[in-house]
């Protein structure tokens, strides 16, 4: 055994990239909800980026090693704490056997992602990780569950204390500020004048009915102009922000229909995805115009930005553990 | 390869494009989504899912996967776009390939169809019309959605339409066998839904263990046949 759940989270799932190729049976991606700051985790531990992790809700499960490990900590700050000791995030850390890791308080953000460096032995369906809720895998974590892994050797001077700090860290993490960037939906246009200022200028608050399916919205009711049809069901994607019936608002999120038929306004670009869902029930969001070419442009950056990090990383911790 | 004509070609967002025929449920369209659907699922094009839908069909991509092979000053969605605009100009594509004909045993008894009853009230037929009706054409999967396995299959005979209940239900059972407007669909697994609820299939789905766990595919011709409530349960491979 390697690392037990000692007490239930909210929702606490393995994640990788995500399952791909399957959505014309219906079966979606899924996938962590802040794919940004998993990848980070795993790029800090010089692991592959989609690598699976451990994403957690608040509250959040408690973890009993029972094997030495080196982890990381990425997303939500919920308090992270090994023995009732406070352990920074972003950072990678070799955590001794019989170390507790907690997470005491839901101080910013909505979902951590912890990285673990060894190899997780896992159950994969379909050629991923990724926890499918609705196809019943296994990947939900639960009180008693463990995770095991690939035996790597550490350092002997990192095992002396419960846990140590590894020298390096980031400070380029995810964004938390209250704004998303969008490109126009294909039915954009169905917007009045009003509606479409509205969108752009106006507050929208998560309710509670927000969940790694979707983040329904409240604000003030989008009208339509009259260019509206009936749409027959088609594909939509991570982002896509759906118009309701009632005028109110919907944005797909991980775990999303892999169809719908509602009026789709605008798309949530991919590489403020992340900053989107870090926010939770009664948090207030803005929709900012982009074009196309901006956001292809943000989102290879990001990439660009993981994959150095992931190389660097690797490289000290492949010095590391030539230590061993 | 039947023309792509008439059709256009938009963004889903920064990682996901959508090529539209229409905007109706029409078999023509349809053949013509599901015949690209075939033709890329074999070219080598760096997708990462397709979708093919009613009268349109989804690329979805890793932009950062492909910008080794773009073009200066082209975006993903332009590369992307002009690489499909070619495979489907080619004259040497595969014929889609004849659609299997999946048979399905359905048991329209009371206790399996909430909705029977009351549907044929409203519709001015009786039971054993509505299932006379359900089961007397065969249907098209036209796409798979909302659900892992949820097929939407059409058109019903118009004496059997009906729009969605007002109030969804909260939970609907694995193999419930609903109605929505012209279509009709079979629940894969238990589900809040909507649909007009006239019958149960024995068999499963949508199965996670199996090597292919979702049974029916876009382009399958689905023809149902009534059982009674004793063939339902003994059935053999099903969920009773």
């Amino acid at each position: 055994m390697s690392l037990r759940i000692t007490r239930t989270g909210l929702l606490d799932t393995v994640q990788d990239g995500g399952r791909m190729g399957y959505q014309h049976l219906g079966i979606g991606p899924g996938g962590p909800m802040d794919r940004f700051s998993a990848r980070l985790a795993n790029a800090l531990l010089g692991k592959p980026l989609d690598s699976p992790v451990i994403e957690l809700h608040f509250p959040a499960a408690t973890l009993l090693f029972e094997k030495p490990a080196i982890i990381c900590l990425c997303g939500a700050d919920f308090m992270p704490c090994i023995n009732g000791e406070p352990v920074p995030m972003h950072h990678p850390i070799v955590v001794n056997s019989q170390a507790v890791l907690s997470f005491e308080k839901k101080l910013q953000g909505t979902r951590v992602y912890l990285a673990l460096l060894a190899p997780l032995v896992l159950e994969s369906w379909l050629g991923s990780y990724s926890t499918s809720i609705i196809a019943g895998t296994s990947g939900w974590l639960k009180k008693d569950d463990s995770l095991y892994w690939e035996e790597i050797s550490l350092p002997a001077k990192c095992l002396q204390q419960k846990f140590t700090v590894l020298p390096w860290k980031t400070n380029d993490t995810v964004d938390w500020r209250n704004e998303v960037e969008f490109i126009m939906g294909s039915e954009w246009h169905w917007l009045s004048p009003a509606a479409k200022e509205q969108f752009q200028h106006g507050f929208f608050q998560l309710t509670k009915d927000s969940d790694r399916m979707g983040f329904r919205m409240a604000g003030q009711k989008l009208e339509t102009g009259p260019e509206i049809e009936t749409l027959v069901s088609s594909a939509v994607s991570f982002g896509t922000v759906q118009l309701l019936p009632d005028g109110q608002l919907i944005v797909l999120m991980a775990d999303h229909q892999t169809t719908g038929g509602y009026p789709r306004i605008a798309h949530v670009i991919s590489a403020h995805l992340p900053i989107l869902a870090q926010k939770g029930p009664s948090d207030i969001v803005q929709f900012r115009m982009t074009s196309l070419e901006a956001a292809e442009q943000k989102l290879l950056k990001q990439q660009k930005y993981l994959e150095q990090l992931q190389i660097a990383c690797k490289f000290r911790i492949e010095n590391l553990l030539h230590e061993a | 390869m039947p023309a792509l004509h008439p059709y256009s070609i938009f963004p889903l967002g920064d990682s996901a494009l959508t090529i539209e025929f229409g905007n109706t449920i029409d078999r023509d369209l349809n053949d013509r989504v599901l015949h690209l659907f075939y033709c890329l699922q074999g070219s080598g094009l760096p997708y990462t899912g397709l979708v093919p839908a009613y009268s349109s069909l989804t690329v979805h991509y890793d932009t950062a996967a492909i910008r080794a092979q773009l073009q200066p000053g082209k975006t993903t969605f332009e590369q992307m776009a002009k690489w499909i605009e070619e495979l489907a100009g080619e004259e040497s594509l595969p014929v889609l390939s004849g659609s299997r004909l999946v048979e399905i045993p359905v048991c329209y008894e009371e206790s399996f169809a909430p909705d029977a009853q009351w549907l044929a009230m409203q519709k001015g037929i009786s039971i054993e019309e509505l299932v006379q009706l359900h089961t007397a054409s065969s249907y098209r999967v036209f796409m798979i959605g909302f659900l892992p396995g949820f097929a939407y299959m059409g058109e019903v005979d118009e004496r059997l339409a009906w729009p969605r209940r007002q109030v969804p239900r909260l939970s609907v059972p694995a193999g419930a066998v609903g109605i929505a407007g012209r279509q009709t669909g079979i629940y894969p697994l238990p589900s809040p839904g909507g649909w007009q609820i006239i019958g149960r299939t024995p068999l499963q789905l949508f199965n996670r263990s199996k090597k292919e766990p979702v049974r029916l595919r876009p382009g399958d011709e689905v023809k149902f046949h009534s059982i009674d409530q004793y063939e339902f349960t003994h059935y053999e491979d099903g969920i009773a």
